[in-house]
């Protein structure tokens, strides 16, 4: 088991022909991800990697059966793209594309909520600007380096691309391994949260404990707190990066902000550690800290 | 990206929103002729920089006479106001604004910004005005309003009849804020504004509205479809490290210490400066060269952080996912090389190929120390710093 894609899940690219979404493309393949196809625009009808090239999602959904896309299309035609999946029924978006408008995100995201409310599966969205979500040894859906995963027990939520491959790689060499990896990514506006990604871990049977990797800005990190104090019995080790970071200076993600005091590590961490999650000090001790958290219990 | 006041009042005024009347000069006789054109026999003089607490730093002022105008404009022009927000290097004032004087009866705070815990445009309003909202946020929360904007509405009628309520405005004042809130909602979306804050919107004597002062943010992400205000940028605002670094397209952020960080991702660059201070040291940046690092995004690195003479050591840390560490470690060689690197570089390298990165850079002959681990180059670059 693993949460939202295995081997079974069958995945095409949007933005398919571009340099981007080739190479990862080839990489996904390589991985052993059941790519079945991509899309885009206007080259339809061609093979690309050997796999069928559709003009719109709705041509690949109907020919392939395509469940989960990953998305590489440039920011100004990203949330486009993002529309466009979850109107075809893709059910997980994941959008891997830095830089889209914040104000484009509002409304996709409206958009996205009102039609979860009229569909029982509505599409799940992960992402902007993240990594993309990888199920070790299954099925790798984003620019995340495959081999260093190794499939194993713990499930890993991050706000940040490479301290996501700190966790992974420190989860490897510790022989746990990973069930499966969620980028969230590190837009203020984004598509799935921790307490989406938790809940889902919590009720996964692969899972025996997970690493959620914060930073300032925002204060979902407090509410997942909330959450794993009141629902969650899978131990928790968590990281949050920026203590050191100034107010009111965005740190290279959109959504990396101390903003009129609200953001601060420090609550984020003080909130974790009050709902019983083990907070590395460093980002070289997460595969400790959740050794720590299993051991705990 | 940050936007001056007169350019914020220019947008206001091209949507129709009445402000203050008044003209922007970059010397002093040009502030003389502006007051001139104005008429009147008093103005206010504001200082144009990207930072709020310029009233208290002697940065606006009312004048009584075109003499007070001319002394008043080049005692500001062409040197850093230093106001609370900005100490301590201040930021050049290159223009003045000139503006009419009005007859003010109450003033209020009114802002439009993106709320990420709604996911919506919230507007803030209160009858405190002239205030840091903050500060009026946290010692008595209840006088500040909130209206949030449904992104496929926006601002509705009965949320402008309820703040203007709230704030105790009546006949002519409220009929204009009513009709400015769905307005301001138009330039925020229109011009993809992340921030618009009015700090005072003032209420006159003859009981109008109107914006005293205005600040708008553009979302950087939105510049591609916003040439003109991509145009409006003065990087002579932002710090010169900083600014370089936007020229060459990496993320940099100056910090008062002395070890030099360059780190591939945003979330890693933090934690890298964090674990620096946990081990003793001050980070003295943070840059972010790319989850795609490449030998010239380094070397582009390496430019920037030296341009800041208080760095005394430089660490490097790079987790090597698709890009690999012996292309790193060639590069990072050849930027050491390039670039004339005189401070000690400590190198962590790591993920895939990291083995033949650490040995390249073994073998360079230059003074460049590969760490093992994360936390150990972290404690030689501090080392290294004293």
């Amino acid at each position: 088991m693993s949460i939202l894609v295995d081997k079974n899940t069958r995945v095409i690219c949007q933005g398919f022909t571009g340099k981007q979404g080739s190479f990862h493309s080839e990489q996904a393949i390589a991985y052993g991800t059941r790519m079945v196809g991509g899309v885009t625009p206007g080259k339809g009808g061609q093979m690309h990697l050997d796999l069928p090239v559709f003009n719109t999602v709705r041509d690949a959904v109907r020919d392939t059966g395509a469940q989960a896309t990953m998305i590489y299309v440039p920011a100004a035609f990203a949330a486009d793209s993002i529309l466009e999946a979850a109107d075809a029924g893709i059910e997980v978006i994941v959008c891997i594309t830095e830089g889209i408008p914040v104000l484009d995100m509002l409304q996709v995201k409206t958009a996205l909520n009102v039609k979860a409310a009229l569909r029982a599966n509505g599409a799940k969205l992960i992402g902007p600007n993240c990594p993309g979500i990888i199920t070790s040894g299954e099925c790798k859906i984003g620019i995340m380096p495959g081999r260093i995963h190794q499939k194993g027990k713990i499930g890993i939520v991050s706000r940040s691309g490479t301290l996501t491959y700190e966790a992974v790689h420190q989860t490897t060499q510790l022989g746990l391994g990973q069930s499966t990896c969620v980028g969230i990514g590190g837009d203020p506006i984004k598509g799935m949260d921790f307490i989406d990604c938790l809940e889902r871990f919590e009720a996964d049977p692969q899972t025996e404990a997970v690493i959620m990797v914060g930073e300032i800005g925002g204060t979902r990190e407090e509410e997942a707190a909330e959450f794993i104090r009141s629902n969650m019995k899978k131990p928790v080790a968590a990281y949050i990066a920026g203590r050191t970071a100034p107010k009111g200076k965005r740190m290279g993600h959109a959504g990396a902000i101390i903003a009129g005091g609200s953001g601060t590590a420090d609550a984020k961490i003080r909130a974790l550690e009050t709902a019983g999650v083990v907070v590395a000090q460093s980002p070289a001790q997460l595969g400790e800290a959740v050794q720590l958290a299993m051991g705990a219990r | 990206m940050n936007l001056h006041e007169y350019q914020a009042k220019q947008i206001l005024r091209s949507a129709n929103i009445n402000t203050p009347r008044g003209q922007v000069a970059d010397s002093a006789d040009g502030a003389v002729a502006a007051a001139q054109e104005l008429g009147g026999d008093a103005w206010v003089v504001k200082a144009q920089i990207h930072a709020g607490g310029r009233g208290k730093a002697g940065g606006v002022k009312v004048v009584k006479s075109l003499d007070a105008v001319r002394d008043m404009a080049a005692a500001l022009l062409g040197k850093p106001l230093v106001t609370i927000q900005n100490a301590p290097d201040g930021q050049p004032v290159n223009r003045i604004l000139v503006e009419e004087t009005l007859a003010i009866a109450r003033e209020l705070y009114l802002s439009f910004l993106v709320d990420r815990e709604t996911e919506r445009v919230a507007i803030v309003a209160s009858a405190a005005g002239g205030m840091e909202i903050e500060e009026v946020a946290h010692a008595t929360p209840d006088k500040v309003l909130k209206e949030w904007c449904d992104p496929l509405l926006g601002v509705q009628d009965f949320q402008c009849r309820a703040l203007a309520f709230a704030l105790g405005l009546t006949g002519d004042a409220y009929k204009d804020f009513c009709k400015l809130l769905p307005a301001l909602y138009r330039v925020f979306v229109n011009s993809d504004l992340s921030l618009l804050e009015i700090n005072p919107l003032v209420v006159t004597a003859d009981n109008h509205v109107l914006p005293l002062d205005c600040k708008m943010s553009v979302d950087d992400n939105a510049l591609y479809r916003r040439k003109a205000l991509a145009e409006c940028m003065d990087m002579g605002q932002i710090d010169a490290k900083e600014a370089a670094a936007h020229a060459a397209n990496v993320n940099y952020v100056a910090l008062a210490g002395n070890i030099g960080c360059m780190v591939n991702g945003a979330g890693l660059a933090m934690a890298t400066m964090d674990l620096i201070q946990l081990k003793g040291g001050m980070p003295a940046n943070f840059l972010d060269v790319g989850g795609g690092a490449t030998p010239e995004t380094v070397a582009q690195g390496f430019k920037i952080i030296l341009l800041d003479p208080n760095v005394k050591a430089v660490l490097i840390n790079i987790f090597g996912g698709i890009v690999r560490c012996d292309v790193i470690a060639e590069g990072i060689i050849q930027a050491v090389k390039e670039v004339g690197v005189q401070v000690p570089v400590v190198v962590r390298l790591e993920g895939t190929n990291a083995d033949e990165g650490r040995t390249l850079l073994a073998q360079s002959g230059l003074a460049i120390l590969a760490a093992e681990s994360l936390t150990q180059a972290a404690e030689l670059a501090v080392e290294k710093a004293q």
